[in-house]
């Protein structure tokens, strides 16, 4: 267990637990860090203000890697965008492409995701694109040079768990990058089922943010993750397909 | 007119850093695009805004979407 490690175009991380983006406090910040373990912490562009004299990045502790998003992109050019300016505002070359056309189900659209991810990875990007799980669109994402494949668990922020479980499964068996379950995983036993199941991470804020008590579920996350993937290491038992097989010899001694 | 961050400005003549400096924006925490071309910030002194430029002045927010 002491050498896996997550690795991303290169870069090493002892932490399977990525905070996303959605709702921030400086408290979710911290929790996700000393609680959750998180390594990689989301972050948006957005417009500045005139007076700004805080950034955010003093509140986020050393040696975390920053993943600037692309939210707010409606399309393949403003998510390229987006993405230079997150470079030049300093955080390194890490990016995840996010592109939204539908503000009610907020779904990424695959086909713009694409073009982004391309043009984004010849200009020495590590992208890291959020996607709707789909196996030619994985396909087309490794070709075009992303560095893992980011598959929707659930509609964004709904905390509703592995709703296309059988989907990012696909990509799972299929895809040899490393599958990052994004969005939608609302309880620490839905992230233990991700991991379980070979996820390579799990992605995720709103659980936190939402949740009673921030720093207790940050920790409940954090031995989830690492329950599932001891578990996928070790390899899963085997489902029987009827019928029982006994864990005990049966000798009936009593009766011979 | 300059667009900047979607409102008109008139401050065309004045170098980025004239107008930054009068906005009080703080330069290391900006990136600036300027017609869709990121300026970088060793050009700013000498970047001068023309009439009909857009400008994108943005920094590093929590999260993103909900």
């Amino acid at each position: 267990m002491n050498n896996d490690k997550l690795v991303i175009a290169g870069h090493e991380f002892d932490s399977r637990f990525i905070l996303g983006s959605g709702k921030y406090s400086m408290n979710l910040i911290e929790a996700a860090v000393k609680d959750a373990g998180a390594q990689i912490i989301t972050l948006a562009v957005r417009r500045a203000n005139t007076k700004e004299r805080e950034s955010i990045l003093d509140f986020i502790p050393e040696g975390v890697t920053l993943l600037p998003n692309t939210s707010g992109a409606r399309d393949a050019s403003e998510a390229v965008r987006i993405a230079r300016l997150a470079r030049e505002l300093g955080c390194g070359n890490f990016v995840k492409i996010e592109i939204m056309r539908d503000s009610k189900y907020l779904l990424p659209d695959n086909y713009e995701t694409i073009k982004a991810t391309e043009i984004l990875a010849n200009e020495g990007f590590v992208v890291m694109p959020y996607m709707y799980p789909d196996l030619n669109v994985a396909r087309d994402l490794v070709n075009a040079g992303a560095a893992t494949i980011m598959p929707l668990a659930a509609p964004i922020g709904s905390n509703k768990g592995l709703a296309a479980k059988e989907f990012i499964e696909i990509l799972i068996n299929e895809i040899d990058l490393p599958i990052i379950v994004d969005a939608g995983i609302g309880r620490p036993s839905q992230a233990c089922e991700a991991m379980e199941m070979g996820a390579a991470a799990v992605m995720a804020n709103t659980a936190l943010a939402t949740a009673g008590d921030l720093t207790m579920m940050a920790s409940a996350f954090k031995q989830a993750i690492e329950a599932g993937r001891k578990a996928y290491l070790s390899g899963l038992g085997r489902v029987l397909g009827r019928g029982a097989s006994a864990s005990d010899p049966l000798t009936g001694f009593l009766r011979d | 007119m300059v667009k900047i961050n979607g409102k008109d400005y008139d401050v065309s003549g004045m170098t980025i850093t004239e107008y930054l400096t009068s906005t009080e924006y703080k330069k290391e925490l900006i990136a600036l695009e300027r017609n869709e071309e990121i300026v970088p910030k060793a050009e700013y002194d000498n970047t001068v805004i023309e009439d009909g430029d857009i400008i994108e002045i943005v920094s590093f927010v929590g999260g993103g979407s909900l």
